[in-house]
């Protein structure tokens, strides 16, 4: 039922009547809102145009605040799953290990990581940072926050790599068994290439999760990323919150939606794509989300 | 602490639990905040996510862009974001308090369970919409041959039928809300992440103990949840 017009019949004259009716009593809602809105904004003076006009009028708002601060998300999330891709894909591989020491070990890590939230990592790692390593106290936030990102999209990504594995269509081992491959060429000749590309929305989807995560390290760790500039410009702009949340949100707004859209582009070449087997691992939609793990059809799982 | 004589030492180690008798670090009444943290949300992003998927396929042109545009705005922003700009910005700027009095601990919790409901409400309206898509079109054809409304339609043959089918999927939506009410701890709400920053910072020699600690409340939480579900919603799923 994709189309979801089956779920009411093509408007008469009295339904586009009730349609219209509904429409406007809709508008009155949403404009008595918006209204509400500004007007508790203008009483607390947040609509001033000096509170506003500093982003679009002071390019050192952006060249001392905003770009550095996104520049520090962006390092952050790269680093993070730069790291995570290698650590994820071993995981993956070992939880579809034949032996049972390397499966049952490597699944019992991957699923307590995905049970506790990344917060509690970075929390973590900051104080074992702190106390196990001489680590200048203005870089201990990056790795703090690197490391917490790596340890959850690490998990996520080796169930990400192993949904991907077991979505190719068992003939591709059938045959290469059948040209007499063994076990770790059957993996990184046949199932890995092909694993990849089927992986790459579910991937680009994840990093929409590591960029929301990031905003954690600025609020809890004073890692000076984008969400962290608010009070900075706050304090020097003055007292422009709802200004200053309005435009770093929608910076990350923007930035994800730019990742979202990417991976669905990819998602539907993928599909379209005739060199493929055809298996792609949904990249968006319900499942992406902080903390979530990917979609994994049920038939897959082992 | 290097003035401590080694038998001091020794007797420390021999009881590094000691933190936990001492009766300064309320670990139960800390995860009990989580859990009203998740109830509440989860009702509240449940009841708006199903709002919001109505919205979202009903005729009215108006009501399926607020919908979309609502979805795609707050999904794509950070719940961190979300959470401090209802603590900055709604009330230490616009004194917007929630009939919380002024209790700051009432208000900061109504704050977070409000963000935790805005944002985990798109999660469970796409996942009720995928739903809405595993409904044979025939089940909605027969009802409006039988002259049912929209509203009949959907709240009495669709969403009844799509509820069952994604009993998984929105497990997962609130597993990953337990986990995510630890944002909370950005605006200083008592729960098991802000107290776990608190006790590592006072009782640095034990981290791992503290971590582990926390951590082991957090599968507790969420394991039995998720096992649970996953029964249920094989239980209870339309055979088809």
């Amino acid at each position: 039922m994709s189309d979801l017009s089956v779920l009411y019949d093509a408007p008469g004259p009295r339904a586009k009547a009730r349609n219209i009716l509904y429409s406007v009593v809709f508008l009155l809602l949403l404009a008595l809102a918006l209204w509400w809105a500004l007007d508790t904004m203008a009483d607390k003076k947040q609509l001033e145009a000096a509170k506003w006009k500093p982003f679009v009028a002071d390019g050192r708002v952006w060249t001392t605040y905003l770009i550095p601060g996104l520049l520090n998300t962006l390092k952050a999330a790269a680093l993070s799953i730069v790291i995570a891709l290698p650590l994820g894909a071993l995981f993956g591989l070992a939880r579809l290990s034949d032996h049972r020491w390397v499966r049952v070990p490597a699944g019992a890590v991957v699923e307590f990581f995905r049970a506790i939230p990344v917060l509690l990592m970075m929390f973590f790692a900051n104080a074992a940072y702190a106390q196990f390593t001489d680590l200048s106290s203005d870089v201990r936030p990056l790795y703090a926050v690197v490391t917490g990102l790596v340890l959850y999209n690490a998990s996520v990504i080796a169930e990400i790599v192993r949904a991907g594995i077991l979505s190719l269509p068992a003939g591709q081992t059938d045959a290469a068994k059948a040209i007499g491959m063994r076990k770790g060429q059957i993996m990184f000749y046949v199932l890995l290439p092909q694993a990849v590309t089927a992986m790459l929305p579910a991937l680009v989807s994840q990093l929409v999760v590591i960029v929301k995560d990031t905003a954690l390290g600025g609020a809890l760790l004073g890692y000076m990323e984008l969400l962290s500039q608010v009070r900075v410009i706050t304090a020097n702009y003055g007292a422009n919150t709802i200004a200053a949340f309005t435009v770093i949100a929608l910076i990350f707004i923007v930035l994800n939606f730019l990742l979202t859209s990417f991976a669905s582009w990819l998602e539907g070449r993928l599909r379209r794509g005739k060199r493929s087997t055809g298996a792609v691992l949904h990249g968006g939609g319900e499942t992406e989300m902080e903390f979530d793990e990917p979609h994994v059809e049920p038939h897959a799982r082992k | 602490m290097s003035d401590e004589t080694p038998s001091d030492e020794a007797r420390a180690r021999e009881n590094v639990f000691d933190f936990l008798d001492s009766g300064q670090y309320d670990v139960l009444g800390a995860f009990w905040v989580t859990v009203q943290l998740t109830v509440y949300s989860a009702i509240g992003s449940l009841v708006w996510g199903t709002i919001l998927a109505a919205m979202r396929v009903s005729p009215v042109p108006l009501m399926r862009a607020f919908g979309t545009a609502y979805v795609n705005v707050v999904r794509n922003t950070p719940l961190t974001v979300i959470i401090l700009a209802a603590s900055l910005g709604l009330f230490q700027t616009l004194g917007i308090t929630l009939a919380g009095g002024s209790d700051f601990e009432t208000i900061g919790f109504r704050l977070a369970v409000l963000g935790l409901i805005a944002y985990h409400a798109t999660f469970v309206c796409e996942a009720l919409r995928s739903g809405i898509n595993t409904v044979p079109v025939g089940q909605a054809e027969a009802a409006r041959a039988l002259g049912l409304s929209f509203f009949q339609v959907l709240f009495l043959i669709i969403l009844p039928q799509a509820f069952r089918s994604v009993v998984a999927p929105l497990a997962n939506v609130l597993i990953a809300l337990t986990k995510n009410t630890t944002v909370a701890a950005a605006i200083g709400v008592a729960e098991a992440a802000a107290l776990m920053k608190t006790m590592i910072e006072y009782e640095s020699d034990a981290i791992f103990l503290v971590s582990a600690m926390f951590a082991f409340g957090f599968v507790v939480l969420t394991l039995p949840t998720g096992m649970l579900l996953g029964w249920v919603s094989k239980r209870v799923a339309v055979k088809r």
